[in-house]
């Protein structure tokens, strides 16, 4: 079986900084892989190039098996495969909750307006936030936008999601209930790579950990390897930092 | 978090705090109104009090004249009205036109691009009356067939004049618009027409409508400027009438007329700006 999503060789340079230095990465049908990583190892970066926002410095990104960084291709018609949610939610300020979720439906894959209004209220009900339907994003709390944000990804039915940092910006109280829902969603299945500075959250929806230093994949393993007998010495660094002293 | 209030008693140290603010109001509006009274009174008696002050009246304020030319500035004014609205609907719908091409990317829009860029130049370079009159002199010298009227072609040099600064306007909007609403639209499979359309022009388009608006106040004046070529606006029949009772006070019934007009105009500017003031500081 392929994978949903092969990485070979990326790289990707700022200026004159190397943020992804050849970096490898497979991710299989309904696995849950969490990137880790220092602020600068490239773990937002790698995310924003498999959504092609960025165009690669060298390296091939495959799709289903199907390569996607050939300039050939047309990036509107694989970013509808994949879902992205962002670190600042990045809710369009001037539509409601319900047209949040329907414009790309709708727009993009060609709705009627009905149908995805039901979907989305639907998806709205599951996570107990269809009494804001209508409500324009400032209107709710972070944690709120981002879970909207999420449905957002979700109703465009992605083969893919890739959640970067989505729970960095918000309150320690609100994170619960953004982690919560991407539990459920790891429950039904579906297919995601997350960057993370969460490490208990990591350990209890990943599948797989990635741990990033110098724009490669240093360390990776299932959570309870990588996390708690970590074999490399950059990784050990790397969290006996975040340990509470 | 919020409870009921009605329990509660303000303190002493409350009770005072309000008492004072309360003074401190009453005193600020009584000495507001006492130093109006007093700038007001100085200005009527320097200028009624001026030694040519009769003679101004006579020649700027003369009531009867003034009921005499007022039907045909009214009438005149009817013109710069009409010219006002389809002006203003014209170049905001070129300005924007304009914005949008500016923006687009890619090659092949290269000389689309380019015409755009020195569209904006030449035409906040060029002064107003030097295109009113190469459009409604010079054109018309050309003899074409189906030529229109003076009117429109006036009209025509207005548009493109403010085409060129409303443009700008709507550029600065969707420059505005951060660069990761784009992102987030993008990722979401949209196209680059489509971000435009659904995501960034109504947020670029809330955020510039008082600039929009004041630059509409600004028109509203300029549109005189077509009696250039002929046709008689309010201030051409205010000038008219002037030569016929040589007397200037029509002049000062076409001036009062035109802040009237504006009034509404600029309360509505003020409006929207305030509205967007509001709604930036409650994020």
């Amino acid at each position: 079986m392929t994978a949903v999503l092969a990485c070979q060789g990326v790289r990707k340079v700022f200026g004159s900084s190397v943020v992804l230095d050849g970096l490898d990465l497979e991710v299989a049908e309904h696995e849950v892989v969490a990137l880790i990583g220092a602020s600068g190892s490239g773990k937002s970066t790698l995310l924003r190039c498999v959504n092609l926002l960025e165009e690669l410095d060298d390296g091939t990104i495959h799709l289903d098996g199907s390569h996607i960084t050939d300039p050939r291709v047309n990036p509107d018609l694989v970013r509808r495969k994949i879902g992205i949610v962002f670190q600042s939610y990045n809710l369009f300020p001037h539509l409601s909750v319900l047209d949040n979720i329907t414009l790309a439906p709708v727009r993009v894959h060609k709705r009627s307006v009905s149908s995805a209004r039901a979907q989305a209220l639907e998806l709205l009900t599951r996570i107990g936030l269809a009494d804001k339907a209508s409500a324009y994003p400032d209107r709710l709390s972070g944690g709120q936008q981002q879970r909207v944000a999420i449905v957002r990804a979700l109703v465009n039915a992605p083969r893919l999601l890739l959640l970067d940092e989505v729970t960095s910006a918000l309150d320690p109280e609100l994170v619960g209930e953004v982690l919560d829902l991407i539990s459920d969603l790891k429950r039904d299945g579906m297919t995601m790579v997350l960057a993370t500075h969460e490490m208990n959250f990591a350990r209890q929806v990943a599948d797989r950990v990635c741990f990033l230093d110098g724009g490669r994949i240093v360390e990776q393993g299932p959570p309870s390897q990588v996390l708690d007998a970590p074999v490399e010495p950059r990784t050990q660094q790397f969290l006996r930092r975040l340990a509470p002293a | 978090m919020t409870r009921s209030d009605t329990a509660f008693t303000p303190s002493a140290v409350q009770l005072d705090r309000v008492a004072w603010r309360r003074r401190q109001t009453i005193r600020s509006i009584l000495v507001a109104a006492l130093s109006t009274a007093v700038l007001g009174a100085l200005l009527v008696f320097a200028v009624t009090g001026a030694p040519g002050w009769d003679r101004v009246r006579q020649s700027f304020l003369d009531p009867s004249i003034a009921a005499d030319a007022l039907p045909d500035v009214l009438r005149g004014l009817w013109l710069n009205i009409r010219l006002l609205v389809f002006c203003a609907l014209g170049s905001l719908g070129l300005g924007l036109v304009i914005a949008l091409l500016r923006t687009l990317r890619g090659p092949v829009f290269f000389p689309v691009r380019a015409l755009a860029v020195s569209y904006t130049y030449t035409f906040r370079g060029l002064p107003l009356i030097i295109v009113i009159y190469v459009l409604t002199l010079g054109v018309p010298g050309l003899r074409l067939q189906g030529m229109p009227s003076v009117l429109v072609l006036g009209g025509a040099a207005l548009v493109l004049t403010y085409s060129g600064y409303l443009a700008e306007v709507f550029r600065a909007g969707i420059e505005s618009v951060h660069p990761s609403q784009v992102a987030a639209a993008r990722s979401l499979g949209l196209t680059y027409r489509q971000a435009m359309r659904h995501v960034v022009l109504p947020q670029a388009v809330r955020r510039v409508a008082p600039p929009l608006l004041n630059d509409t106040v600004a028109l509203q004046k300029d549109v005189g400027l077509v009696s250039l070529a002929g046709p008689i606006d309010a201030v051409r029949a205010a000038q008219i009438s002037t030569a016929e009772h040589f007397n200037y006070t029509p002049y000062i019934v076409a001036g009062v007329l035109f802040v009237l007009l504006a009034i509404p105009l600029i309360a509505v500017t003020d409006w929207v700006t305030l509205r967007a003031a509001r709604r930036q500081a409650g994020r």
